[in-house]
């Protein structure tokens, strides 16, 4: 068991952000594994969206297991970020760094950005109440559309631009976060630290690129529903 | 070379501050950062004026004292140098130069750009030792440590308490001061013993004195004057999980 008092420590908390961004990390790993099997095809999709589904009790214990790692991770950090606040109510006059990044200054924004774009997107394809004209089709063999639901909502520059801007938001979040992360945790081997931060660049910039490449190949036409309309 | 100075003026503790500009003429680029300061307040001194108040002792780069913040870099733009040990040719004839104290809440302005460090006296005294008597210097090799570890012991301990870390960091965050106590004292076997309890007293401490937290950005270990790692807040983490998740 964890030693009373750990929840309050500074330190014990930034374990905890970076477990709970580890889970969430995890989230999205699969997640995008999940979505690239657009690019195989719209049976392969809807098949794999009805297995999802399939699994039931264990789908609602991952979902109720990430909505609570999301709220501790932003719970956590809103407490960290007033708390590192307070710790210098008085700056400097002349501001300068060395060596901190764009994307590690900005996490609370990345991350505030994140959230509204997460509501948006359950909103979309998850409770389909955004466009809800194209959301519930079904495939030759009875399936929810899901592939012809994407393919359709992407064809929409406006929307294909917020899940664009959204991925390049997440992409820096991980590109500070995924370092951050092994820091917080202690999974640091000697001098890697920088091997770190080069390492936390490179999986931003991978997964950032490959959710974008869905609403890309889609705009360029790489990706269409059959007949036009599903 | 002559210098535009903005530096932090407060008159005690209670009273507020202001960045007041002054001139600094014919300054030798071999002088120190703090040796132009002494010439500086000469000047200020025969006008009758109230003398620059900043702190320093050693002026050899071994004792901690000297704490600026120089154009937002803590100890100025030489990495691993305290401000002591910074030269006047670093800077080019006609530069603006802003002089500030430490900034921190646990850091508070006693005089100008002097600040009270006794919370790192605090978190020492949290737990920042070893309590029981280890006897008098050992001999060389009569206990073992491999090689790896007396070099991280020693590394981390070639903190000198400045608080640049402190200064540096966009939180105010104490964990390179923390990390390195906590990490060279539990690297070897005499400190090793107590290793657990030290990181969560000191933690503590460190939280209760105001102190920020971690946001990784690594300006700490850029600001330090003895170029500690940021590798031992990673360590300092660590130590803190296996000693949270005994029983
Ligand atoms: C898909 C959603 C998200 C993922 C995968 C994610 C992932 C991560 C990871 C892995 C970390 C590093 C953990 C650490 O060491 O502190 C982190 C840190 C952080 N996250 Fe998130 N996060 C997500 C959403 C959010 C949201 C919605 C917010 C804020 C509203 C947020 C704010 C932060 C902040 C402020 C940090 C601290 C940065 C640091 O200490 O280095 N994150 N995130
Ligand atoms: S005055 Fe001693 S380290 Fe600078």
């Amino acid at each position: 068991m964890l030693a009373a008092g750990f929840t309050k420590s500074s330190v014990g908390k930034k374990l905890l952000m970076a477990a709970t961004g580890l889970m969430l990390f995890g989230f999205v790993v699969g997640h995008l594994l999940g979505n690239l099997q657009i690019f195989l095809g719209a049976k392969v999709l809807n098949e794999y969206a009805v297995h999802l589904l399939e699994l039931g009790p264990l789908l609602w214990l991952m979902r109720g297991g990430l909505l609570t790692a999301l709220i501790l991770h932003i719970g956590l950090a809103v407490n960290l970020a007033l708390e590192n606040r307070k710790a210098r109510p008085t700056g400097y006059s002349f501001r300068a760094s060395v060596q901190t990044t764009y994307a590690a200054r900005t996490m609370m924004v990345s991350g505030v950005i994140i959230l509204a774009y997460v509501v948006y997107h359950l909103l979309h394809f998850t409770f389909r109440v955004t466009n809800p004209e194209i959301s519930s089709l079904h495939d030759a063999a009875g399936h929810h559309d899901v592939y012809a639901m994407v393919v359709l909502s992407f064809k929409d520059p406006v929307i294909s631009g917020v899940y664009i801007l959204a991925q390049l938001l997440l992409a820096s979040h991980l590109s500070h976060g995924f370092g951050s992360m092994f820091q917080s945790l202690g999974w640091i081997c000697e001098g890697n630290e920088y091997c770190m931060k080069k390492v936390s660049l490179a999986i931003g910039a991978l997964i950032g690129l490959g959710y974008i490449s869905i609403p890309a190949a889609v705009l360029l036409n790489m990706l269409t529903v059959p007949g036009g309309a599903g | 070379m002559n210098l535009t100075l903005h530096v932090w003026r407060q008159k005690s503790a209670d009273l507020g501050g202001e960045m007041v500009r002054y001139d600094a003429k014919d300054i030798s680029p071999d002088m120190s950062f703090l040796e132009m300061l002494d010439v500086v307040n000469e000047g200020l001194d025969q006008k009758g004026e109230e003398p620059i108040a900043f702190d320093h002792d050693c002026r050899e780069g071994i004792c901690g004292m000297c704490s600026l913040t120089i154009n937002g870099i803590p100890h100025g733009p030489d990495r691993g140098t305290t401000v002591c040990q910074l030269h006047m040719r670093r800077f080019k004839d006609g530069d603006s130069i802003h002089i500030e104290p430490w900034r921190a809440k646990a850091f508070p302005v006693i005089k100008d750009l002097i600040v009270d460090r006794t919370a790192f006296d605090n978190i020492i005294r949290a737990g920042g030792y070893i309590s029981a008597s280890t006897g008098g210097v050992p001999d060389a090799n009569a206990i073992l440590i491999p090689k790896k570890n007396a070099d991280d012991a020693m590394d981390a301990a070639a903190c000198i308490g400045c608080g640049a870390c402190v200064a540096a960091c966009p939180n105010a965050s104490a964990m390179l001061f923390v990390a390195a106590k906590v990490s060279h004292l539990a690297l070897l076997p005499q400190g090793a013993v107590e290793a657990g309890t030290r990181v969560k007293k000191m933690i503590s401490k460190m939280d209760e004195e105001g102190f920020g937290a971690c946001t990784n950005h690594f300006e700490c270990e850029a600001a330090c004057p003895k170029e500690i790692s940021v590798k031992f807040i990673g360590k300092m983490n660590r130590e803190f999980l296996k000693a949270s998740v005994k029983k």
